[in-house]
């Protein structure tokens, strides 16, 4: 019998991995498809013509796109072990950071392939938001206090994501000493049952963006003549 | 227990305008006050400490950012005139396509006003595409939220009289009646609601706020 949730996904994406975790939690059943970013396959581009970009989620046909809209659709569908609160200001709380978290993995990201002083402005950047990440979880066990939740899976990228992306660009900006709150949620969000199980090979995954941030080096730095 | 709400915008912010209109549109009391963006008040920067932008609502003393975000809050904290469906599916495309708005079309008709010549017209290519999805979504339905206005008509609302002043100034049809009846006839629709049309900012204020900016772009 065809599974009534299916999510098209690709191994490497953070933004995918969000929703697989989300469906975990809530103990839903579904189907992954693996898509080739690289060579769109005809059902992603029927399923999201606008955007051409995983994730997508289908539900009984229903199609959702976008991570942040998916992961609600989520919690407000299957309403067991609710990722949000229901405090609307905590919500809104929550909403904002995801959206300030996606905006700061680009700029981590750009901060692997830039150089010079571009590279030192984003990685300045990077800790300066990173801060305001530590402020904001300050003492507690997880974003939204004791259990995990939306946030947690929003700016997971940094539990993971962010250490690969230190390690290809040569760069460190999650210095221990200087993000203790966010050292130990780490270290908490990755022995977490449904995330431990649920992540992207390391080995392979420093390749692939290791690859990527060479690619985007050498065509925002085309190579001079020689002199 | 009195209830204190302020909205920290400026006169012309569209994103701002949004918020007006869901407050409004809730029956909800507020103050208003504008921003000088060259010259940030403390408020701001303390009710907007990441960002430092506008619109911030500030609800009993604690603030909130990011004009989507504040919408949603309004709507589930007041719970009269709901502006989201109760439905998943329906609240989940409603905020895919609010996102999309500002993602890609606001941009998209931004290229088209400040560029000249080539550059407009392969602008003007990109925000037909993105209208014309729009113009889908319109079908079978007086406001995108349905029968009354919702969520997405607040988000797009913006559309309904920016793109009047920007075809103004830029002498360029972006939504003409033949492509796009029904944004039109939205348009219209929108823009004269009761609460919505009081709201506006001053057109000849926006048209040279606006004439100003396209000849700061093309410097």
């Amino acid at each position: 019998m065809a599974k009534e949730v299916k999510l098209l996904g690709f191994w490497t994406s953070p933004y995918v991995y969000r929703v697989e975790w989300a469906l975990k939690l809530k103990g839903v059943d579904y189907e992954y498809l693996e898509e080739d970013i690289f060579n769109k396959s005809t059902r992603l581009l029927e399923l999201n013509p606008i955007h051409k970009k995983v994730p997508v989620l289908v539900h009984d046909k229903k199609v959702i796109l976008e991570s942040h809209v998916i992961l609600e659709y989520i919690d407000e569908t299957w309403e067991q072990n609710p990722l949000l609160p229901k405090d609307p200001r905590e919500r809104a709380m929550a909403r904002f950071w995801a959206k300030y978290g996606d905006e700061k993995l680009l700029s981590a990201w750009k901060a692997t392939w830039l150089k010079g002083e571009e590279k030192a402005k984003a990685v300045e950047e990077s800790i300066e938001a990173l801060e305001k990440i530590e402020e904001e979880l300050k003492e507690k066990k997880y974003f939204e206090g004791e259990g995990i939740g939306y946030l947690d899976l929003a700016l997971g990228w940094i539990a993971y994501w962010l250490p690969v992306m230190e390690k290809v660009g040569s760069m460190q900006l999650l210095k221990e000493e200087k993000f203790p709150a966010i050292t130990s949620w780490i270290s908490k969000f990755l022995s977490h049952p449904v995330i431990k199980d649920k992540l992207p090979p390391w080995d392979e995954l420093v390749v692939y963006f290791d690859e990527k941030r060479e690619a985007r080096y050498n065509s925002y730095y085309p190579k001079q003549r020689e002199n | 227990m009195a209830e204190e709400v302020k909205l920290l915008k400026t006169w012309s912010s569209l994103f701002g305008l949004r918020i007006v209109w869901a407050l409004k549109l809730k029956g909800i009391q507020f103050d208003s006050i504008d921003e000088d963006l060259t010259n940030k008040s403390p408020l701001l920067l303390q009710y907007n400490p990441v960002y430092k932008k506008v619109p911030v609502l500030v609800h009993n003393g604690k603030s909130i950012s990011e004009s989507l975000v504040i919408i949603e809050y309004i709507d589930e904290t007041w719970k009269q005139n709901p502006l989201l469906s109760q439905d998943p599916y329906e609240k989940a495309m409603a905020r895919f396509w609010a996102k999309f708005g500002d993602d890609k079309v606001l941009s998209s008709i931004w290229s088209v006003f400040i560029n000249q010549g080539k550059e407009q017209e392969e602008a003007l290519q990109v925000a037909m595409e993105n209208l014309k999805l729009l113009e889908e979504n319109l079908k079978g339905k007086k406001f995108f939220g349905g029968e009354k206005i919702g969520f997405l008509d607040l988000a797009l609302g913006w559309l309904a009289n920016l793109i009047c002043v920007l075809e103004e100034l830029s002498d360029i049809k972006i939504i003409d009646k033949e492509r796009f009846p029904l944004l039109l006839g939205w348009m219209q629709e929108f823009s004269q609601a009761p609460l919505i049309n009081e709201s506006w900012p001053p057109r000849e204020k926006l048209l040279t706020k606006f004439q100003i900016m396209r000849e700061n772009q093309s410097l």
